[in-house]
């Protein structure tokens, strides 16, 4: 996918060529088990890497990642795709399971991670990296370099590092209730600059 | 409480989960009633998914096979049917298993001594009437650390009432809330447990009808509906 210029229809789902994740969505809530394959192949380095991300745990972000599949798995049939596209809903599921992990092991023993440590690259990232610098992570990176820093930190922290929004504000030194604010600010900013329409 | 012009401000956060339990359910009751909200929820939903695109990560390979060998194990649900109420029976099955962290002990296998006294001396209590009545029928649960919980329900006097032994509070700003499945209408609240570890409590409404007993932990001042799947679930043992 090296064609550069005015793209008229949104990009495909999958990458390049990828499958239609809503027909196979269909079919895995009619418990077509192929179709449902075909869907994990399609989509699993995203939840998977999201997983990961929230998480850090390797092992348990494989774990997220199959209880995850199987709740996709098991209300496939519930879908409604006047509320969001089937990437979008696939991984809500996978980032809510994360976060639940997440926040439920906390409450048992805060996690010691500090900000800086949550910012550092690691290895996964290398590869993810390296393995696919499409066009699309490229306008999405872009995009987030677009934002003021206190956005940017702000979404990153709350999607990628599964915080709320007021562990946000203390990790960013804002008031309680900003941090909110500004996640949403930098959410918009996003979808405009991307050009993402519900 | 919360004004529209504040919630509007949460929509971000919500789409990236970053709001606590509380705020969500609050949240949610607002966006039922607030298209724009809805919207802007979807569209946000849909910009955070792009940013999983910047973290993605080949999951190891054996990862694959065990979703594949899970998936053969779980029945995909049926489509929502949105002309009619939703069966109440099916979706009390499905919470079932979710409370896990409960072992089935046996129906009457417990053996009660706490004392059920109201403070008056008036005759038996309701309580005591359930218990003592011929027809009663008792589901004991035991949980984690050595709590326990008894629902007796009698027909003939249409009530149930439940005996807890050494209750754990429920958490800061919750409370137990008691439910019991009736057919046709789903969970209807049967009141909410006084925070004491050694409880008798009779339930709020008839017994008689109902297949099921719960309890579950909701915000402080109990909700409608459950909000949360429950902790226990005492089976009245009635078909269908």
């Amino acid at each position: 996918m090296n064609h550069i210029g005015p793209v008229a229809a949104p990009p495909p789902e999958g990458g390049a060529a990828g499958p239609d994740l809503g027909e196979l969505l269909r079919r895995a809530g009619r418990a077509d088990e192929a179709a449902f394959a075909r869907l994990y192949d399609a989509t699993a380095a995203r939840v998977f890497g999201l997983a990961l991300r929230v998480v850090r745990d390797p092992t348990q972000a494989e774990e997220v990642t199959q209880e995850a599949y199987l709740e996709i798995w098991r209300t496939a049939s519930r879908y409604e795709p006047e509320r969001g596209s089937p990437i979008g809903w696939l991984l809500m599921i996978a980032h809510r399971t994360a976060v639940d992990r997440v926040r439920s092991a906390e409450a048992a023993s805060r996690r010691d991670t500090t900000y800086h440590q949550q910012n550092q690259p690691v290895d996964h990232d290398a590869t993810a990296e390296a393995a696919q610098t499409s066009l699309e992570v490229r306008r999405v990176r872009g995009a987030m370099a677009a934002l003021t820093e206190v956005q940017r930190e702000a979404v990153g922290l709350a999607f990628l590092g599964g915080y709320t929004h007021t562990e946000v504000a203390t990790m960013l030194d804002l008031p309680v209730g900003t941090a909110k604010t500004r996640i949403r600010d930098g959410l918009i900013r996003l979808r405009d600059a991307l050009g993402v329409h519900s | 409480m919360t004004s529209p012009h504040e919630f509007h401000a949460m929509t971000g956060a919500y789409a990236v989960d970053a709001l606590d339990e509380l705020e969500r359910a609050a949240f949610e009751r607002h966006l039922a009633d607030c298209p724009d909200c809805r919207a802007e929820v979807a569209g946000l939903r849909e910009t955070a998914a792009l940013l999983a695109e910047t973290v993605a990560t080949e999951p190891p390979a054996a990862l694959r096979d065990r979703v594949l060998t899970g998936i053969g194990t779980v029945r995909p649900l049926p489509p929502e049917v949105r002309s009619t109420t939703r069966p109440p029976h099916r979706r009390l099955r499905l919470l079932a298993a979710a409370a896990a962290a409960v072992v089935l002990a046996g129906a009457g296998a417990a053996v009660w001594q706490q004392p059920w006294e109201d403070g008056t001396t008036q005759g038996p209590t309701v309580a005591q009437q359930v218990l003592d009545a011929p027809d009663a029928q008792s589901t004991s649960l035991d949980f984690q650390g050595g709590a326990s919980a008894t629902v007796t329900h009698s027909d003939s006097l249409d009530k149930a009432v439940i005996v807890t032994s050494k209750m754990p509070p429920p958490p800061e700003g919750k409370v137990y809330q008691l439910w019991l499945d009736q057919p046709g209408e789903g969970m209807v609240s049967a009141g909410l447990m006084p925070v004491e570890r050694d409880q008798t409590v009779v339930l709020d409404g008839a017994a008689g009808t109902a297949t099921a007993a719960g309890i579950t932990v909701e915000p402080e001042g109990g909700s409608p509906e459950p909000t949360t799947d429950p902790i226990a679930l005492f089976d009245f043992g009635r078909s269908g």
